[in-house]
């Protein structure tokens, strides 16, 4: 029982990290229809950010000229990180997607795969090969409930991650902008009749999900504190998959998947011998996706931004 | 002002007719350095081309090398393989055919050593690589030997180490089981566990896959499994992240690690969390003692830096060459002859004191049996030697 508690635990933790990915390429889709492939390598980008600006305010600190106490460096790191990778993802967004909103699917689809890939060699040429290390912004402390062992980063972890979605799921129900987001996910060409900017709210799309990209790579640097250039790619497939699985441009589905795919995966490690993890895992997965082609939260034919 | 001029011209004369006279007096004893001079591991060739010199210098001070009562004055010829497979096999031929060296110390890393062994092979020519530990390097080549030990003998030294020092029963394994380095070592080590502890010792064998970096599942396995320790064969980048979530998820006990653990970068990424657990190392330089510290001292005053691990290994390896030379019997001045001589000599060492340990080569094999390391991560994230573990 206490096995299966602490899994439980690690799996919250593992699942918020694809519940936070997997959001981003949802929105994307339910507006543009298409799928941000870079967005793997946007949360490393966010996470290797955010690790600069803590660096950034941990040197000012030690130095004596603005001292702050760890958790409002986290704070500002994670407020800071949001906007300069939101700016990051609306820039994707203006040289490498709106030239192309006319083009074949296909071209743009491989337009994220190339910014993604730019992204990584970027990294490797700024940053070389070694491996950063994100720096503890809180100590962390382990608390034994039972036999369940529980740390403040990963009780953090679960909570900044589910109120981020909530929020979202806030500002798309309630502001006008939302409104705006909802409507263009209904019908892409008559909404530009309505006044309603297109690309501007295709810039904000962007630029959310790449916020909560990043607030996923800081949460991740502080929970697995070795950044690598490459960290971005087999997340973002698996986050990709949650997106999918959840239903496409279903934001609760997105949310929900990312956790059951965390679950999925630290549980099969559970019961299973751990070598054949991820194969068993996406078998499920593969399954679930027979039974329910349209994700769990999809519905045939439809796009729309659901809550 | 012309006397000035008589003396200086008589001094160089002078200078002249004793070159050779001196050269005369003690004969010369060629070996050859092979090394990562310029490429991509400058700093491998350097700390070849240091310790060898070293080493050199030390001899000649003492009179020479003695061999069937004559000495022998040594001289290195030194070789660039610019870090190149090719050029590590065109400056093997050239100190053989040009320089004619009596035996070869390096190339260090595999890519180069593979090549040169086989050119070495060919012409009969005794070499000895300190720092490669591919197996390829000195298989069915009777003339390449090696100063270090290899990957496999990792797994059995940990697991002596383990039942000795702590007389632990129960082993808990974690590897990546997509990369061929971690997964020899980690298969290598149940082996010779089960033999020792029985069946069903190693009570937790599990495995990732390159690139993950939540092991929290296969952790809380092995922490319910009642394991006394975790043994781990990880790159230095992934084994902070499963030191630290261990500890995060209540493991106090010990974590034994490979020689790919050593790296400075270690103790940068995991900090305080890696303090006090231990790895296999070819050679430590805090905590040194007897002969080993004698040097790491020696080398320190002469070029300023501690050596590193491959200053070390071709210490020992140009150590072995000398040791052979000096066992060879006696030299013929013919070269082929004086090669195959020291060839037979260095491949009967036996109980040869290394600085990276006792060294011996057993019939028909350039593959040492040496003693390992083992290397404790103390309190101020130093590697440091804590003990000698023989098979």
């Amino acid at each position: 029982m206490t096995v299966f508690l602490q899994n439980l635990v690690n799996a919250l933790q593992w699942g918020s990290f694809y519940a936070l990915i997997a959001i981003g390429y949802s929105m994307v889709y339910s507006i543009l229809m298409l799928f941000n492939f870079a967005h793997g390598d946007v949360f490393m980008t966010g996470a290797y950010i955010g690790c600069g600006i803590a660096l950034l305010l941990v040197g000012l600190g030690s130095a004596g000229i603005l001292v702050l106490p760890g958790w409002l460096v986290l704070v500002l790191t994670l407020l800071l990180a949001m906007v300069v990778t939101a700016c990051l993802g609306m820039f994707i967004e203006r040289v490498g997607y709106r030239p192309l909103r006319d083009a074949p699917r296909a071209s743009a689809a491989i337009t994220g795969l190339m910014i993604g890939i730019i992204l990584e060699t970027g990294n490797l040429i700024l940053l070389g090969a070694q491996r950063v290390k994100f720096p503890a912004l809180i100590q962390p402390v382990t608390y034994e409930l039972g036999g369940v062992f529980v740390t403040n980063q990963k009780i953090m972890i679960v909570i900044v991650a589910l109120g981020l979605a909530l929020a979202l799921h806030q500002f798309i129900r309630r502001t006008r902008w939302g409104m705006a987001m909802r409507a263009m996910a209904f019908d892409y060409a008559v909404v530009p009749l309505m006044g309603v900017p297109i690309n501007r709210i295709a810039a904000l799309t962007f630029a959310l999900g790449s916020g909560l990209a990043a607030a996923a790579g800081i949460l991740f640097g502080m929970a697995y504190p070795v950044l690598d250039p490459y960290m971005g790619i087999v997340f973002g497939w698996k986050s990709f998959v949650a997106a999918i699985l959840g239903g496409r441009g279903s934001i609760l589905g997105a949310t929900l998947a990312g956790f059951l795919l965390g679950f999925i995966e630290i549980f099969v490690a559970m019961v299973f011998p751990s070598t054949l993890r991820d194969f068993i895992a996406y078998s499920i997965i593969l399954l679930i996706l027979v039974f329910r082609p349209y994700g769990l939260f999809g519905e045939p034919y439809s796009v729309r931004l659901r809550l | 002002m012309k006397n000035v001029r008589f003396f200086a011209v008589l001094f160089a004369v002078l200078c002249l007719a004793a070159l050779p006279a001196a050269g005369q007096k003690t004969p010369v004893l060629k070996i050859g350095i092979n090394a990562e001079i310029t490429g991509d591991i400058p700093k491998v060739g350097e700390a070849t081309k240091y310790a060898a010199q070293m080493y050199v210098e030390d001899v000649n001070k003492a009179g020479g090398i003695e061999v069937g009562g004559k000495k022998y004055r040594l001289e290195l010829a030194i070789e660039d393989n610019e870090a190149k497979a090719e050029s590590a096999a065109k400056a093997a031929t050239k100190l053989i055919t040009v320089d004619e060296v009596i035996a070869i110390v390096g190339p260090q890393a595999s890519k180069q050593a593979v090549p040169a062994g086989e050119v070495c092979n060919n012409y009969k020519t005794p070499m000895i690589s300190g720092w490669s530990t591919n197996p390829n390097t000195t298989k069915d080549r009777p003339y390449v030997f090696r100063a270090c030990f290899l990957d496999d003998f990792q797994g059995p030294a940990l697991s002596i180490f383990a039942s000795q020092e702590y007389k632990f029963t129960k082993a808990a394994v974690l590897y990546d089981v997509a990369s061929d380095y971690p997964k020899g070592i980690a298969e290598f080590f149940k082996k010779d566990w089960e033999k020792r502890n029985g069946p069903g010792s190693v009570v937790a064998y599990e495995s990732f896959t390159t690139k993950d970096t939540d092991f929290s599942s296969q952790l809380t396995k092995i922490i319910n499994s009642g394991a006394d320790f975790l043994f781990t064969p990880q790159y230095y980048n992934e084994v902070p992240l499963i030191v630290q979530q261990a500890k995060q998820l209540g493991w106090k006990k010990p974590i034994l690690g490979s020689d790919s653990w050593a790296s400075d970068e270690l103790v940068k990424l995991c900090g305080k969390d890696c303090f006090g657990h231990f790895f296999v190392s070819h050679y430590a330089s805090a905590g040194a003692k007897g002969a080993t510290k004698e040097f790491i001292d020696r080398y320190k005053a002469k070029y300023g830096s501690i050596p590193d691990d491959v200053a070390a290994l071709t210490w020992d390896a140009i150590g072995l060459i000398g040791a052979a030379i000096r066992n060879a019997g006696k030299l013929t001045g013919d070269i082929k002859k004086d090669r195959e001589a020291v060839r037979n000599a260095l491949a009967k060492t036996k109980d040869y004191p290394g600085i990276t340990g006792t060294i011996s080569f057993p019939p028909g094999s350039g593959d040492p049996i040496k003693c390992a390391n083992i290397v404790k991560i103390n309190d101020k994230g130093e590697f440091e030697f804590y003990k000698s573990v023989c098979p």
